[in-house]
């Protein structure tokens, strides 16, 4: 059974089809890039996967569960956790407080107006890891909002990681990043998909990263799925050079 | 650093507060506007726990500092002249209000929340100021008094010393403001201020935004029935003004005067308005110009506040 089985689903704005009847199915462990030209429709597919707002047709199934009508608060506890293509966190808060916000919710410790089921819950020792695992224990105490982007970006990626995901969803990790930052980036892709086994879709527009990590590659154009096959098929499609690819080669 | 930082504040402000009575002569005031400072204190910073610390705009909270004064008053007036059930009762009526006000517009964001506060506000003014029958209307509740506080064998004279009084009411905002600590100190805190950081990052890690900015809400207007049911207690007297919204935005600029990011901000902001409303009050009736006055040179020159530049942590 795939984790995420998205078929045939639209997305209207008035008149503005901006995902127009598009099919994805990701299996458990899978590494999925989508890609696409400006305007493909890739972050509003992105928003209706982790419940932004509701699909105008279509169906979601998330781990055998229809989720379409679902708010992002229920697919975040169903296990769908997603990142933003403008880094979303909590600026004045400092890094290990907006991993233990996420660590705490993801506890249910959210209305928690004690500090003993914080402790008992080991939400010391989740906040280490995870500040371990994004390469953070050096800044734990700096507030978010000063920090480099690349650092935010993974501040983001690492708050994602706290909600103990299923779906991984990273809507463009490396937008704006320089070299280092994106080397950096992509390497910790690859070590939570390879080392943790996460299941990642991403959206991304450099290229050397989604063919680095991609295992499969979905291209969207104006809404609709264009191609939608392995990195070197998708590098010897005919049609996808033309509409994509072959704007920047 | 800042942690030590946050104690001495902390180990200031206490001093200052303990022996209020005794230096505010010194600066022109007596123990009952020592008294003032610490019950607006108490409602400045219970509004701050929405305004700065979960960063919701009620613009409308004299309505429970109003119910709560009123709740404590018609109380000893109508039922028992008893303070502390007084006291309950205000704060009971702030609370359940606060509760069901909150649940009908924690949906609203930004002006839309604010308006909903002083429109709400604005009902329970309009009452109070025409059901003259039962709150004296315009004139405002007279003919009772706040009652001495029996303790077992003991009674505490509030009634008859204001020295008494301020220390009881010193007491209960402690009670208030440490609760407050507690409560910015625990998960349910931190969420408070991430949802003020920023909510879309709050709902996609799955937290229910309403329920919390409920709660917030529903503490904060608790705290401030507290606060109004002092008020009522200390000037034997409550009138519809303490329900209207120009009562509301003179809390609003304590706790943006002394700094919405500071704990201890909006008591010194409820500090400077109610020590310099009395000093200029004195000599013109035009005070609020010149609390309009240090208001706006606050914010041109102490944009966070006057406590804004101490940092952004409440003491744990």
């Amino acid at each position: 059974m795939s984790l995420l089985d998205v078929e045939d689903v639209t997305k209207a704005f008035g008149r503005l089809v901006a995902v127009g009847g598009v099919t994805l199915r990701v299996e458990p462990g899978e590494l999925r890039a989508i890609i696409g030209p400006n305007g493909a429709g890739k972050t509003t597919f992105f928003n209706l996967v982790s419940g932004f707002f509701p699909p105008s047709s279509g169906t979601i199934r998330f781990d055998g569960r229809d989720v379409g009508a679902l708010g992002p608060a229920a697919r975040v506890r169903l296990g769908i956790a997603r990142t933003f293509q403008i880094t979303e966190v909590f600026p004045e808060l400092d890094v290990a407080e907006n991993l233990r916000v996420a660590a705490e919710s993801a506890a249910g410790l959210a209305f928690s107006l004690g500090r003993g089921a914080a402790r008992r819950a080991g939400m010391d020792g989740e906040v280490d890891r995870l500040l371990a695992t994004a390469g953070l224990a050096d800044r734990r105490n700096r507030q978010v909002g000063e920090l480099s982007h690349g650092d935010q970006r993974a501040v983001e990626i690492a708050m994602a990681l706290a909600l103990k995901p299923k779906l991984l969803m990273l809507d463009e990790p490396t937008a704006g990043m320089g070299d280092q930052e994106t080397h950096d980036v992509a390497r910790l892709i690859r070590r939570l998909h390879r080392d943790e086994g996460l299941t990642i879709v991403l959206i991304e527009h450099d290229m050397r990263v989604v063919f680095n990590l991609a295992q499969r590659i979905m291209v969207l154009a104006e809404g609709k799925t264009l191609a939608e096959g392995t990195p070197d098929e998708i590098a010897g499609n005919e049609t996808v050079q033309a509409a994509y690819l072959g704007e920047s080669a | 650093m800042s942690v030590k930082r946050d104690f001495a504040v902390g180990l200031f402000v206490w001093a200052a507060l303990l022996t209020m009575p005794f230096w505010m002569p010194a600066i022109g005031g007596y123990t009952g506007l020592a008294t003032r400072v610490v019950v607006m204190g108490l409602g400045a910073m219970a509004l701050n726990l929405l305004l700065g610390y979960t960063g919701a705009l009620s613009f409308g909270h004299a309505t429970f500092f109003g119910l709560g004064a009123y709740g404590a008053a018609m109380t000893i007036r109508y039922l028992v002249p008893s303070t502390p059930l007084a006291l309950l009762a205000g704060i009971a009526v702030a609370a359940a209000a606060g509760a069901a006000i909150g649940a009908m517009i924690v949906r609203r964001r930004g002006v839309y929340f604010a308006m909903s506060t002083i429109a709400f506000g604005q009902i329970f003014y309009f009452v109070a100021f025409r059901w003259s029958s039962v709150t004296g209307g315009d004139d405002g509740l007279t003919g009772w008094t706040r009652a001495p506080l029996s303790l077992g064998p003991l009674t505490l004279d509030i009634r008859g010393s204001e020295t008494a009084f301020y220390y009881f009411a010193l007491a209960l905002f402690a009670a208030g403001v440490g609760a407050m600590a507690w409560i910015l100190s625990t998960p349910f805190g931190r969420t408070l201020v991430a949802i003020r950081e920023n909510e879309r990052r709050a709902r996609f890690l799955g937290l229910s935004i309403e329920r919390h900015l409920w709660l917030s809400f529903v503490i904060s207007s608790t705290l401030m029935g507290l606060a109004g049911g002092l008020y009522a207690l200390l000037n034997n007297f409550v009138d519809p003004r303490t329900l209207r919204y120009d009562q509301s935005g003179e809390f609003v600029i304590m706790a943006v005067m002394g700094g919405m990011r500071s704990f201890w901000g909006p008591l010194l902001g409820a500090f400077i308005f109610v020590v310099v409303q009395d000093v200029v009050s004195s000599h013109t009736e035009n005070w609020m110009s010149v609390i309009g006055l240090v208001f706006i040179l606050v914010v041109l020159f102490f944009p966070r506040g006057l406590l804004g530049l101490l940092g952004r942590r409440a003491p744990a």
